[in-house]
Order: structure tokens, then sequence, then C-alpha cells
């Protein structure tokens, strides 16, 4: 866990910087059906993408995006520090690999289905050379009418103070459009991944956020299965985080030991169980919404605490 | 994917791991057969996934052909929490010293592969104090580590020598298999000085298993779970008769929670993950049709990028052909939602403007 490690410095930079909201992005997998879905919608939003990165494919172009065969290639010149991974799940720890080796710092890690051995290794790897991933198996990260990296629509997210963290992504858009709906905009949305192992878990996305004057909120979407939410109460109480914090907990009506769908949303025992978490959550004085629509209302009376 | 024991143990012999003599039976003549090869006594453990066979009486001990006639069918019929065995294993018994517990298993809070062992085996870990917790780098266990568990438990000489060999084969399989968890409770210290599987848990990676030709044996889907399964959803059948359809797992379950807290039963969960097409939603609710017992379709996508009209051409064309005939309650928001609105007008199909509308409809049909 670094504290060090400034995510708004490097996904949108300080004011003084003359690339300010404009920080060059390189997308892995960018001429893939999926890869360059998004990487058009990304760059209508704002990203400043800069190469996109297919072996085979190095001197094409792409909506005027040109396309190298190496992350080498990509971040000379450009001096690119996040890089997007929309390469297939079996490609992943390559490509992710080759990133780090040259420079990238942060790994926005789109793809499901990562073996978990190599996101483990990925993982080491990246805390040996100073680089950060959030996913795998993620949507992605969005700083609301700035710039997104990843697969969210547009339409649920606007400008403001919270900051949504999420281990799914269709809930992370749910949660976000009832909050900009009730005059919630966000700083953040990040999404930490439906996988067993997540590059950035939720303490360390607490941890990124906790001095950011301009965030005055968070919520934390959870669901069964691991213990994310059960060590995060725990933070919350033992490191007296101050900003409020709302949860919502999918999964309390689903059986026990079944992969919902999620290769990290299942129930061994009572280890991952919702009760565990919402229980957890009580103890942290954290409120738990019991469907996404009620958690603007949470949040509006943690406010006024 | 969760394996059975007999399954958890061919692997481990795979790896020089000892188990205990044994043999497979899906009906009494093969496990008559069976027990001519072991010998008296002999114990019958039901194949199950669930944990808590021995508490439930799924395990017995017999000592005659009698026994075993009388004991195996019994055992065929028990059910445990909901699950029936399809075959038995037979097993020699073991001439055990002493019982231990080891689990090697991937750590999700710690982000590593973790050791737990005891010298309590055979009992609920989860109910033993006297345990140890350690982690293991990601290349695999080294000597020192092995050897330092093995003082834990209290082994030394031959023992932990004995016992070091063992965790270095389950070391080397866990990381060569990609298992998520190897659970051996007991690992049993036999008269002989060598150590035993007498159980094995394992559970392997599912993302990993395009890389273990040897090992997608194991992986035994229904028939509508390989037809989810080709189509990239993800798909769980459950009791009730509510089917479940929407883009994200987070956002099926927490409907799946919604439609619980409203009094209805779900009956399936479909998750047909990231990208909606006409097609995708019609082979969605292909799999649907073919759940008993359904009586309304839920749909719920949260789209921005899905286009609606593209979802209602999916709904259509599944009444067309009668591929579905219950009624769909669907909450879609996206693009060209009012002109899905109206395709669907004549159909028994209804869009709502919230998940809660579609699910009071669902539930009060």
């Amino acid at each position: 866990m670094s504290n060090k490690f400034d995510l708004f410095d490097i996904l949108i930079g300080k004011e003084s910087d003359d690339d300010f909201k404009k920080k060059p992005v390189i997308i892995q997998g960018m001429t893939g059906s999926f890869g360059s879905t998004h990487t058009r919608l990304m760059k209508e939003y704002g990203t400043n993408i800069v190469a996109g990165i297919t072996p085979g494919k190095g001197g094409q172009s792409f909506e005027g995006i040109p396309v190298c065969d190496t992350v080498k290639e990509a971040v000379e010149g450009t001096a690119a520090k996040i890089s997007g991974i929309f390469v297939p799940a079996p490609f992943f720890l390559d490509a992710a690999k080759e990133a780090i080796d040259n420079g990238i710092k942060l790994l926005v890690a789109i793809p499901e289905h990562v073996p978990l051995i190599d996101s483990l290794k990925i993982l080491e790897y990246a805390k040996k050379k100073g680089a950060i991933m959030v996913g795998p198996n993620t949507p992605g990260i969005i700083v609301p009418e700035v710039m997104k990296v990843g697969i969210m629509p547009a339409k649920p997210f606007v400008q403001g103070s919270t900051a949504v963290f999420s281990r799914s992504g269709t809930l992370m858009y749910e949660v976000s459009h009832t909050l900009t709906q009730s005059g919630y905009g966000q700083r953040i949305c990040f999404g930490i991944g439906g996988d067993p192992i997540n590059g950035t878990n939720l303490i360390e996305a607490f941890n990124l956020v906790r001095d950011k004057d301009d965030i005055n909120s968070i919520v934390v979407v959870g669901e069964i299965g691991g213990d994310a939410e059960e060590k995060l109460a725990e933070y919350i109480i033992s490191t007296n985080f101050e900003k409020p914090v709302v949860a919502y907990v999918a999964g309390r009506a689903a059986p026990k030991e079944k992969k919902m769908g999620h290769a990290g949303a299942i129930v061994y025992g009572n280890y991952g169980s919702a009760e565990s978490k919402v229980s957890n959550y009580a103890r942290a004085s954290v409120p738990v919404a019991k469907r996404p629509g009620e958690v603007p209302d949470l949040l509006t009376s943690r406010l006024k605490k | 994917m969760i394996l059975l024991e007999y399954q958890g143990k061919e692997i481990f012999s795979s790896y020089g791991i000892k188990i205990p003599k044994s043999h497979l039976a899906s009906n009494v003549y093969e496990a008559i057969e069976a027990a001519k090869d072991i010998g008296f006594p002999l114990v019958l453990k039901s194949q199950l996934m669930v944990g808590g066979r021995g508490k439930a009486g799924a395990i017995l001990k017999c000592r005659t052909e009698e026994e075993i006639k009388q004991k195996f069918e019994e055992l065929m019929k028990k059910e445990v929490k909901g699950e029936l065995p399809k075959s038995i294993l037979l097993e020699e018994m073991a001439d055990i010293r002493k019982e231990f517990y080891l689990s090697f298993f991937l750590n999700r809070t710690k982000r590593c592969y973790s050791i737990i062992a005891s010298s309590q085996g055979g009992v609920e870990i989860e109910s033993v104090k006297d345990r140890i917790i350690m982690d293991v780098p990601i290349d695999g266990i080294t000597s020192d580590l092995a050897s330092s568990v093995a003082n834990d438990i209290g082994l030394a000489g031959n023992e932990k020598i004995a016992f070091i060999e063992f965790i270095q084969k389950l070391s080397k399989l866990i990381y060569e298999k990609e298992a998520e968890l190897a659970e051996i409770n007991p690992l049993a210290l036999l008269g002989d000085g060598t150590f035993v599987a007498l159980d094995a848990k394992v559970i392997l990676d599912d993302n990993a298993l395009f890389r273990h030709e040897d090992l997608k044996k194991y992986e035994e889907l229904s028939e509508l779970e390989s037809q989810a399964k080709e189509n990239g959803f993800s798909f769980v059948e459950l009791d009730g008769d509510i089917a479940i359809i929407g883009n994200g797992a987070g956002l099926v379950m927490s409907t799946l929670d919604m439609v619980t807290d409203a009094g209805g039963n779900a009956g399936a969960f479909l998750d047909f993950g990231g990208r909606a097409t006409t097609e995708s939603i019609y082979q969605a609710l292909k799999v649907i049709s073919k759940v008993k017992k359904i009586k309304t379709i839920l749909v719920n996508l949260f789209g921005g990028i899905v286009r609606t009209d593209l979802v209602a051409q999916a709904i259509l064309k599944a009444y067309h052909d009668n591929t579905i005939q219950v009624p769909v309650f669907a909450r879609i928001t996206g693009a060209e939602s009012e002109k899905a609105r109206e395709m669907l007008i004549e159909s028994k199909a209804k869009l709502f403007n919230t998940v809660e509308e579609a699910i009071n409809a669902a539930v009060k049909y």
C-alpha cells in the first residue's frame, strides 16, 4: 500500500502541467472489435489516446490514432504512463508485463477470465516496478466530464464530489446513475474488479482518495465473496476514516457455493456471505442500502450528520 | 470448479502424493467387485461437493459384503444439503497413528498463496485454535518454509522429512494445475511413518482451464450450463419460477435480491455479459426457455451503449418462433428506448421505467 501514489496526478495531472486533463493514454488491443468500439467512445469523452498497440498492425491508424507493434514504440515520444488493456484474457500476462517494462505506471486491466496466477504474477511485478493495476475484470476508471479509461457508458456520470468504488461493472453504472439523478455528482468512479484477486483493492482505493479535499463522500458497491468488505470495515474503524461512507452489497439472496457470474462472487459457509459483510459494516457505522435506488437517501442522511 | 474427492485424489496421485487404496463405484455390483480388491474393513464415501459429509452420515464403515449391499444403496439415496451423489468411493481403512490438517489456498485478502496447517486433523478447521497460517512465495514453497511448517505442527526426525516432501509435492501441484485450493483433512501419519491424504478437496481455477487439457474432463456441465457457456453467459439454475436476465453479474445478483425481497422466487440467474446484441439476447431467452417451472422472465438491462430496439427485436423473435410463451417484464435503459416500447406494445412483453416496477409486475403475475 503506497500513499505516495497519487491517482489523480497520473490520471489528470496538476493545473500547472501543460497536459493537465490531457494525460496521454495508450490502448493495448485497440484494433479488436471490443477495443476499437471503446477507443472511439473514450476519445469522444475526452481521453487523450495517443497510440494503440496490436502486434502485426504497426503503421496503421484508427480514428486518427496511430497503431504500433509494441508498447515501446507507443510510449516513445508520447510519454504515456497509462495503459488501457483490452486484450483477451490468455494474452493479458504478456501484455501487462510489456506495459510495465516500458514505464507504464497505471494499468487498467479490462479483460474478464484472467487466470488467477497471472493476476498474482502481474501484481507482484507491478509492485516491484512501482506501477499499480486496476482490475482485472473491471469496467475501468472514469473522472466524470474529464476522461475515462474503460468501457463504462458516459451517461450515468456527472462531475461532483463523491467517489464510487465498485466490485461490479453495471452496478457501478446503476448506482452512479441514481446518485446523478439525486444531485450527487462523482469525482471519480473506479471498478475494483469482479475477480478474487484485485490489483487495487478497496482499502487501497480508499487510501488513494483519503486526503483528497475535493472528495466529500464515498460509495462502495460490493458483492458476496471474499472478505474485502469485512477488511474495509476494519480499516474504516482502525484508521478513523473521516469521510462519510455508504455501502451496497449485492447477492443477499444468492445460493451458497455457486459462482454468481463473477469469479469472485461465491460464498463458502459464512465466508463471503452478505450477512457477514453487512454486520461488519454496521460495526464501522457504514449504512448499507437494500437496493441501488436507496443509496442516495442513505448518503443524504450520512452527509447531514 | 470444485472437484469431487476421487477427482482430487487422482490429481494427488499423479504428483506422487500417497492416497489410500480406493475404487469408485456407481452401482452395488461395482462396489462388491471393488471390495474384493480392497478387503475388509473398508469405508464407503459418498462423492459430494458439499462439506460436512462425515457429520451428515455420508461416510460409512463396512465389514462385510452384506453391509456393502445395504449401505451402498442407502448412501446413493442420501441427500446432503440438497446434493445427491452419482458415485461412491470405496476406500481401505488406513492404519492411522495421528491426524493433521493441511491446506494450500489462494489468499484473496493477502493476494498470495497461503498454507494452513494444524496438528489437529479430522475436525472442522474453523473450530481449531491450534493452527498456523503462512504465506507462500509465488514460485512455490521453499524447503525452509516447509521445514518451519513441520516444526510448528510438532514434527521431527523422519516424520518431518516425510512431511516436507509431502508439502513440496502439494505445492508443485497447486502451481502447475492452477488450483485455488487443495485441502487435506485429515492428513494422516501412518504406522509406517508415511503421510497419506485421507480426503481431498480441490478447487481449480476455471479461468485457467484453457491451458489444462487434462483437467477439462472434470468439468461436469448440465446441458443448459454448457449451452450458456458456449454463448459466454453466466448461468445458475435456481428453484423458483422467475427467470432473471441482465447485463452484468452484479446487476443480476442485485435484481435477484430485490425479487426475493418482493416475495418472488427466482428460477434462473443469467448474465449475458457486456455486449448485448439481438442474437445474444435471443440466445439467452432460448436457454431460459428450457428451464422448467419458469412463469415469467424479468429482464434488467442497464445499457448505455446498448441499443434497446435490438433487445426488443430479440424478444419479438423469441415470441414469433415460439421459443418463449411466458410474459417478459423488462426494465431497459439505453438508446432508442421509446422505439423499443412501441415495438413491444402488441406483444406479451412489457417495458417499465424502473426495475422496482418490473419486479413488482413479475412477482404479482
